[in-house]
């Protein structure tokens, strides 16, 4: 990771985290909000692989959680895996497919819920899986798959600016 | 269609970089369980405690600043949104307007009464809203990160005098309690929340209960705990009851607006009423609200 990239990589990952607390989350859309810095996460990890991803989704968990007052770390938690996934997704079967970040907001949207509703059950938190999962869901689901293609474009024009991604591949289609 | 794995790339399954990623990967897994163990065991005043404070204190200025410029567009997307229903919603208020002006001449002549009546009998009273309270008013900065969160951060914290457990309202009604408090932001857990209940008591019948969140549902409350015997109507108000066991006091000054009743049921096997509240405060676009620092902090 070039020193250029990480300094444009954590300014994407702080004004996502400041739009996402101060603004997205505030908006409600049919009982659900778009998740803009889940949607960033996954355009970085989708652009510079597993381990990129991983650290992005970690710092983007650790300043919303700080931002928010909550828990440190449940948020951060969630991130890292967001983001490592979807790097794994770019450097194997997601390679060259143009709608990978359609298809990687998609899942990634689904499992962050459910693995964040897992989490603070795991926790002892009070929280109502049919609130959580059968409500916002939907609606957040729709509003991240809205977002996921110009926000990857967005996130791409920002952090590789001229530098070139760099190839992700683990798989060759042969014939 | 074959598929041949390509053995020598660092971003393959094996080699120094697949052993670099995992590494990566757990030891940030590690790193986020450990802060997690740490918040909830350690002390709001430790070590953690002031990193938080720190963070939130360096990214404050930022959140402010996007709250300022974010505003006018929430006004203008609220005024559009309220534009819809507006003659329907004018209309009900002048009615409103009516009958709380009915109730406010009643009002003043029940309350001289009961004043003339405490000083009489020389009545210890608990804090009372809001002649025991001094009011901070304060931004809202910080929405819920996730549905799973309902809270929301404030600008002021310690500096202005907040503290945790302070109640927090807005001019419709009881919003929260404060949760977690930094030097210059506070932590307002929702009513909302599954696990806020309020002690309430049921105007004019006088009927207590407790406040929750209804799970399941948008913005619904119930009020529980309400005996069978107890009368409550549909219109009733409720507010909350300030109530006192023991060495145990609610965090809410008694008299703060909650919501109204609007459904009632009981059946033979419950042993409670179940009241339904819909209430007074739009938990959904709360702009700003007003902390209630006690004037005197009883120990």
């Amino acid at each position: 990771m070039s020193p250029a990239f990480a300094l444009r990589a954590a300014g994407v990952v702080l004004a996502a985290a400041l739009l996402q607390t101060v603004v997205v989350s505030s908006l409600s859309i049919a009982g659900g909000a778009p998740d803009l810095l889940l949607v960033a996460v996954v355009s970085l990890g989708l652009l510079r692989g597993a381990s990129a991803g991983a650290v992005l989704g970690f710092l983007a968990g650790l300043v919303v959680d700080l931002l928010a007052l909550e828990t440190l770390g449940i948020t951060s938690l969630v991130l890292t895996l967001a983001g490592y996934w979807a790097g794994r997704y770019a450097e194997t079967t997601g390679r060259g497919k143009r709608l990978a970040p359609l298809a990687a907001v998609g899942v990634i949207t689904v499992l962050a819920t459910v693995f964040g509703l897992l989490l603070h059950v795991m926790l002892g938190e009070a929280v109502a899986a049919r609130e959580t999962l059968l409500g916002p869901l939907p609606p957040t689901l729709a509003a991240n798959l809205v977002l996921a293609l110009p926000v990857h474009a967005l996130v791409r024009l920002l952090v590789h600016g001229r530098e070139e991604a760099e190839p992700v591949a683990e798989v060759e289609l042969v014939g | 269609m074959t598929v041949r794995r390509i053995p020598t790339t660092r971003l393959g399954s094996r080699g120094a970089g697949a052993l670099r990623r995992r590494l990566t990967l757990g030891a940030l897994v590690l790193l986020s369980l450990v802060l997690i163990t740490l918040t909830f065991r350690a002390d709001e005043a430790g070590p953690l405690g002031g990193a938080r404070s720190t963070g939130a204190a360096v990214l404050k200025p930022f959140a402010v600043g996007l709250e300022r410029v974010a505003q006018p567009f929430r006004d203008a997307y609220g005024w559009a949104d309220g534009l819809l229903g507006a003659r329907a919603e004018a209309e009900r208020y002048r009615r409103e307007v009516r009958e709380l002006r009915q109730q406010l001449i009643q009002s003043e002549f029940a309350l001289r009464e009961a004043a003339d009546l405490r000083d009489l009998l020389g009545y210890l009273d608990g804090p009372r809203f809001p002649d025991d309270y001094r009011a901070v008013a304060a931004e809202v900065i910080g929405w819920p990160p996730s549905t799973f969160v309902r809270s929301i951060v404030i600008a002021a914290g310690a500096k202005a005098g907040v503290r945790k457990d302070d109640p927090v309202l807005n001019a419709d009604g009881l919003v929260g309690v404060v949760t977690r408090v930094t030097t210059g932001t506070a932590r307002v857990q929702l009513l909302t929340d599954p696990e806020a209940a309020a002690s309430a008591i049921v105007l004019p019948t006088g009927a207590r209960g407790i406040v929750r969140h209804g799970r399941g549902t948008a913005e619904t409350f119930f009020l529980d705990r309400v005996r069978k015997e107890d009368v409550v109507r549909p219109g009733d108000r409720v507010v909350t009851a300030g109530a006192r066991l023991g060495d145990l006091g609610s965090l809410y000054p008694k008299g703060i607006p909650i919501g109204e009743v609007t459904s009632v049921n009981q059946t033979d096997t419950d042993l409670f009423q179940q009241i339904q509240i819909e209430p007074y405060v739009d938990f959904g676009s709360l702009d700003a609200v007003i902390v209630l620092v006690p004037t005197e902090r009883r120990p």
